[in-house]
């Protein structure tokens, strides 16, 4: 079992054992299958223990681990005829956001998502997935054509955060991401947002303000990376796994404030252990919600994100002793 | 003429003090001066050069030897920038919670009110610049960093949207470390609301002019900072997405000495006009007369 994380460990030494007891048995002719059978019992008992409290800072190693399925993973098995379109006409081509066209359920739609690489070499095109101000705009401007052919738009959000490097400033990081905000929401389409991995600030919202906003299970969504977090409140970035507990990033402790709208369950163990269990959840969860917005006016599914976002934040009054007096 | 209005002794617009005073907050006595922040004299952390702390009062905070811009608190930056009378502030009384529990903020909180006598990193409210109305949020970065959160973007959010009723020009003036960590992504989400409620503010063909001072960086600057239909930096201001201490740490780039200063944002076309302290006044008031002309807002 490839890609094992730290707290699957025992798992997989059991599966060792029991591998190697079949191995043994059939070598030497002897008969364990009850032993086995005892064995496949207390593996899934501990499995079922072990996935059923994935601890947020597990959760943040899930959501990065190597082998999950990226955006361009999904849209081949969620989609039919995706056709690819490239470049922002302004500048380049973002390779850490991939988008186009494709049908869901035979609709035509436009898809988007952050695009991490598969290997080193894919992840060195891609940015590891974390888009330079041209990624932005390109996701933009196939936005914007959606909603001039009243096609829906749907976005995948999978990065560590927009690049920080010196070149995406000098293009304007800030003013893209704020670009993106504003624009996603004066779109009279529909717009639904998949959380896939790792959601991190800025450069995850740039691509996120949707109608619906939906995470996978184990997915993660956070104002700063965990391990950025530790590094600025204890500066310590080995603290990451304390700052991830702290800063409520999980699918569950999201749905809970009310900033998404659903969570999509993963195949047990994560989305990497099954993509097309992964990508048929997903697929069924993305028909619903577009089924249910269709039922929208453009005026209608602007106000829908409007009042969505509107309505995000606690704050309090102080007591005015002064204002107590008039009332 | 212009001039003339500076050099007077103009009071702060005027904020009603009560609300400074309320429990948990800091009494008359342990409230910092405001009128000499650090003494008598004041040390420019740019040139080093020591000064009368009155006479850079009167030089707007910005160092007689090297041009070095200050940060300035809300308060005096309403008092530098707005007419003396008729400052009307919204939601004075609008704190935060601690919505996550996060460990040490409330503690936070409550000291960085006593540092800066304000109760939150944001004032906004109504008042003129030269005798033209105009709704203002101004942000302090004395108060935690001048980060975002949920009052933050509150408070930005309902003066957007107050100005959009009202069909006045809006200036915000901007100084943040980006979102605050300890409301996590309630923070964040503070970045789309207050973007979305400057859509609805732009569809209206309402002004808008960002003016952005020392520093502003992350979800501030990759959100309303960024959105003006005029944006106006101070002199040196740093604006940027990602401080220059990350990129260093991440990437390890070399970066340029002026990297992410307002020059630096004018040389690659993210700003308008760079433009000193001693003329803001003058160049928002001309900037709004110009827009008014066409009648509307």
């Amino acid at each position: 079992m490839s890609g094992v994380l730290p707290f699957e460990t025992p798992l997989a030494e059991m599966r060792k054992k029991i591998e190697e007891l079949k191995q043994f048995g059939q070598e030497k002719g002897i008969d364990f299958t009850d032993e086995i059978a005892r064995l496949e019992e207390r593996y899934s008992r501990l499995e079922e223990e072990i996935y059923s409290s994935i601890s947020p800072s597990q959760k943040m190693h899930l959501a990065r681990h190597q082998q999950r399925p990226t955006s361009l993973d999904l849209i081949q098995l969620i989609f039919t005829d995706f056709i690819e379109l490239h470049g922002d006409r302004l500048y380049g081509d973002d390779l850490a956001v991939v988008g186009g066209l494709a049908k869901l359920n035979g609709v035509p739609v436009t898809v988007l998502g952050q695009q991490r690489g598969k290997d080193t070499k894919d992840n060195i095109a891609r940015f590891f997935g974390s888009p330079h101000p041209e990624g932005f705009r390109k996701a933009l401007r196939l936005m914007q054509q959606a909603n001039k052919f009243n096609r829906p738009i749907i976005t995948f959000i999978d990065t560590k955060g927009a690049y920080p490097g010196n070149t995406a400033e000098e293009r304007g990081q800030s003013e893209a991401i704020a670009r993106n905000l504003r624009e996603m929401s004066t779109f009279g389409v529909p717009i639904v947002c998949v959380v896939i991995g790792e959601g991190g600030s800025g450069g995850a919202l740039a691509m996120a303000v949707g109608n619906r906003v939906l995470m996978l299970e184990h997915a993660i969504y956070s104002v700063i990376s965990p391990n950025g977090a530790a590094s600025i409140l204890w500066k310590d970035a080995s603290k990451a796994d304390q700052a991830a507990e702290a800063m409520k990033i999980t699918a569950q402790d999201l749905l809970e404030m009310e900033v998404i709208e659903e969570i999509i369950p993963e195949p047990k163990g994560g989305a990497h252990r099954n993509y097309e269990e992964t990508a048929s959840a997903i697929q069924s969860a993305l028909i619903r919600h577009l089924t249910e917005l269709s039922a929208m006016d453009a005026c209608e599914l602007k106000e829908d994100r409007y009042r969505k976002f509107r309505k995000i934040g606690e704050f309090d009054f102080a007591k005015n002793e002064q204002q107590d007096a008039i009332m | 003429m212009f001039k003339d209005l500076f050099q007077k002794k103009r009071k702060y617009a005027t904020i009603p003090s009560e609300r400074l005073g309320t429990a948990g907050q800091p009494q008359e006595g342990e409230r910092p001066k405001r009128e000499i922040p650090e003494g008598l004299m004041n040390k420019c952390a740019k040139c080093g050069t020591i000064q009368y702390s009155k006479e850079l009062e009167k030089n707007l905070k910005v160092c007689q030897e090297c041009g070095h811009h200050m940060r300035l608190n809300a308060l005096e930056r309403i008092g530098m920038t707005l007419d003396e009378t008729g400052f009307e502030e919204f939601d004075a009384d609008m704190i935060s919670v601690d919505p996550l529990k996060f460990p040490g903020y409330a503690a936070k909180l409550e000291q960085q009110t006593m540092k800066s006598g304000l109760r939150d990193a944001v004032v906004t409210g109504q008042g003129t610049i030269l005798g033209q109305p105009v709704v203002v949020a101004v942000m302090s970065f004395d108060f935690f960093t001048g980060s975002m959160g949920s009052v933050v973007g509150e408070k930005i959010t309902r003066a957007i949207e107050i100005a959009t009723d009202k069909r006045l020009p809006l200036i915000i003036f901007s100084t943040s470390g980006g979102a605050r960590m300890q409301e996590s992504i309630l923070s964040l989400m503070q970045m789309a609301k207050t973007s979305a409620a400057l859509a609805r503010f732009n569809e209206q063909g309402g002004l808008y002019i960002s003016v952005i001072t020392d520093p502003t960086t992350g979800g501030v600057s990759a959100s309303f900072a960024t959105l003006g239909d005029i944006n106006i930096a101070e002199p040196g201001a740093v604006f940027g997405f990602a401080g220059r201490i990350v990129i260093e740490q991440t990437i390890r780039q070399k970066l340029p000495d002026d990297f992410q200063t307002a020059e630096f944002n004018l040389a690659h076309g993210q700003l308008d006009m760079v433009i000193h302290r001693k003329d803001m006044r003058s160049m928002l008031g001309k900037l709004l007369e110009m827009h008014a002309v066409k009648g509307g807002f």
